[in-house]
């Protein structure tokens, strides 16, 4: 028995642990409909229940989604519901089908959600929608599987994002010479359909001299993503652009062009946070790249809850609502509301903008 | 054994120089110094870390934590760079080694003295560092402009032109391969690995010989995780050092280390991270479609393994009829 003695007592550390570690989660939640009537904050509004909102991102850890969760945050404090997010450790496509089952489980009001895999997780979010709960995406759509979610809250009007990538990058290089794309996954359907309008675009007139040269995915993996770029430097000795239209595509794309001192060569831009951006951006590196607020969209996306479960929003395209401090916006085709026009970041600008 | 382990180290360099060469005949840009230097910055990050592996491998254990551990070490540093704006880079690469060692000592106590196989063990802590990863950083990223210049310029120049963290991983391939070789502690290491009870009964102190391996193989992953964010700027979550621990076992077990202990080199191990290196620089030169990748890295990989296998297998049989 002596030997074992080593061997219980870790066990016994490890039980400890594990107890220690329970006891922070909350108690388990009162049932829906159960929990005291409380007014929602602005005067004008009738007393509602403090109904509970999900927002269950793509992975953990991604500064993308950290700012969309502030957004939420924000409206929650101006709308008074209680507000909750879980994610995946890993984008994998079914990655989010637990946390989805989980929520349904705890009896959410609603859940919004940015699809790791639309296919994957479709008949959880019509589970989820047989229950009563409003399922709005988030960042990203289901195209083809719209009748697994209420309504969509996008970026923005993404038939625009190739163009004005294209339109970015050709101011940088004066329209003319060899460039690249650095995607995400081959699967991502927000940069494959974004590269489709790229590749349009640049079949007009005013781009005729700008040759896309070849379309590298990173994975969104920031090592693969690295390699990727660095290996587009070598490959294409008159590489004039690289655009990555992923927030770790760019800064790895930005990475590479440092360690090669290539950036009076090459011209780095993209989709990209000012966080991740702003040493790039600031030694030169990196001229200007794009993007849209997340956070606002997180604001946009809480409001359009908000109405949906009080039912004072009736989604259908041409409908319009206000959105707190954003303003007014309105559901277009396929009930998709869009956030609005990306930020293009530079050095005059991008100390004012921390996410 | 010494000379067949030596046999190995040059399969695996002819394997190295085929993949080179076909490579270089699809595609000469191959062989252009800027993409030499581009193998020759994937490398380090895996022969520092693989060199601990190697050690863990001989003394018949494993450590399947080291990905964490990097992560976690880097996690730390960053922060401390972070919320320290113009906290001394070598300190806190020295913080970052600390705490490797200290995660390698709980690894080693768990295998040996707590007895818990070295794959449950280091399944365990796998997941534990990761979680006090998401923990510290409350799930969220360092970003490149947290991380100090002095850091990255570490993996980007040098004095003599060859970045530092090529320098360091070096450096540490060739004291691996003294200590193994010629220290008397390391020779106790494949004394353990290859018969522990003869190695118990000729009063080689197997435990401690264990722990240590552990304990280095902590140290260097720390290490390796400061330079993470030296190479790549930032340190993110879930994604530094996730997995990383397979691509460091391939390496250490396609450099000739067998997974039954006893047998291996750091030598060897060298290799075998710079083919993988070449492999994924191979891959994706060619412009081979993304799709393709992950399959052709893995059949490479089989195939270094598998002649690698054959060739032993051969030797093992002459080595047995000349006896």
């Amino acid at each position: 028995m002596r030997r074992r003695l080593p061997a219980a007592l870790a066990l016994v550390g490890l039980i400890a642990v594990f107890a220690a570690g329970c006891k922070q989660e909350k108690p388990s939640a009162p049932p829906p409909g159960a929990s005291p009537g409380r007014p929602a904050t602005g005067d004008a509004a009738p007393a509602a229940q403090k109904y509970r909102v999900v927002y269950i991102p793509k992975n953990t850890g991604n500064p993308y989604f950290d700012d969309i969760i502030a957004g939420f945050r924000q409206a929650s404090g101006e709308l008074g519901f209680e507000f909750d997010t879980v994610a995946p450790a890993s984008a994998d496509a079914a990655s989010q089908i637990p946390f989805i089952k989980q929520q349904i489980q705890r009896g959410v009001n609603a859940i919004a959600i940015s699809p790791n895999s639309p296919d994957a997780i479709k008949p959880a979010l019509k589970e989820a929608m047989a229950k009563g709960i409003q399922v709005i995406c988030v960042d990203a759509d289901m195209p083809g599987h719209e009748e697994g979610r209420t309504a969509a809250v996008l970026p923005m009007d993404f038939d625009e994002t190739g163009k004005s990538q294209i339109e970015l990058m050709g101011s940088l290089i004066g329209y003319k010479g060899e460039i690249a794309i650095l995607s995400a996954t081959t699967d991502a359907p927000n940069q494959n359909y974004w590269i489709k309008g790229m590749q349009e675009t640049l079949k007009e007139p005013k781009y005729k001299e700008m040759k896309l040269v070849a379309i590298v995915y990173g994975n969104d993996d920031p090592q693969k993503s690295l390699i990727e770029a660095e290996n587009l430097l070598t490959r294409f000795p008159n590489l004039r652009g690289i655009i990555a239209p992923t927030t770790v595509g760019v800064a790895a794309a930005a990475q590479a062009v440092e360690t090669a001192k290539a950036a009076d060569r090459v011209q780095v831009t993209g989709l990209g946070t000012p966080n991740q951006m702003r040493r790039f951006i600031q030694n030169n590196t990196v001229q200007k790249f794009a993007l849209w607020s997340p956070k606002d969209m997180g604001y946009l996306c809480a409001y359009l809850i908000d109405g949906l479960v009080k039912g004072t929003i009736k989604p259908a395209p041409g409908v319009s609502f206000t959105a707190g401090s954003l303003g007014e916006r309105s559901f277009r085709d396929k009930n998709v509301v869009i956030t609005g026009p990306p930020v293009i970041f530079e050095k005059s600008n991008i100390d004012k903008y921390n996410f | 054994m010494r000379s067949l382990a030596r046999f190995r180290e040059v399969g695996v360099l002819v394997f190295l120089a085929l993949v080179a060469a076909v490579t270089a005949l699809v595609e000469p840009r191959f062989l252009l110094p800027s993409n030499l230097r581009n193998i020759l910055l994937d490398t380090p990050l895996l022969m520092i870390v693989a060199m601990g592996m190697t050690m863990v491998i001989i003394s018949r254990n494993i450590d399947l934590s080291v990905g964490a551990m990097l992560g976690m070490s880097g996690m730390a540093v960053g922060m401390l760079f972070k919320h320290y704006p113009g906290f001394p880079v070598a300190p806190g690469v020295l913080l970052g080694i600390l705490l490797g060692l200290l995660m390698g000592a709980v690894n080693g106590t768990l295998v040996t003295w707590l007895r818990v196989p070295a794959i449950i063990a280091t399944l365990g802590t796998l997941s534990a560092y990761r979680g006090m990863i998401f923990l510290i950083s409350g799930g969220r990223q360092v970003d490149p402009n947290d991380v100090p210049l002095a850091l990255i310029r570490l993996s980007q120049t040098s004095p003599i032109g060859i970045p530092w963290l090529v320098i360091f991983a070096l450096s540490i391939t060739v004291a691996v391969y003294l200590f193994l070789g010629y220290h008397r502690r390391g020779r106790a290491i494949y004394a353990v690995g290859g018969n522990p009870e003869a190695a118990r009964l000729s009063g080689i102190r197997v435990n401690a010989t264990i722990f240590f391996t552990f304990v280095a193989t902590g140290g260097l992953s720390g290490f390796a995780g400061v330079m993470y964010a030296s190479r790549f700027g930032f340190v993110n979550p879930a994604q530094t050092g996730a997995g990383f621990e397979l691509s460091v076992i391939a390496a250490t077990v396609i450099g000739g280390t067998q997974v039954y202990g006893g047998v291996g080199s750091a030598v060897g191990t060298a290799f075998g991270c710079m083919l993988l290196a070449v492999v994924s620089n191979a891959l994706t030169i060619t412009g081979l479609s993304g799709q393709w990748q992950l399959a052709v890295y893995g059949a490479i990989i089989l195939a270094a393994l598998l002649i690698d296998s054959l060739i032993r297998g051969r030797l093992g049989r002459a080595a047995e009829e000349t006896a």
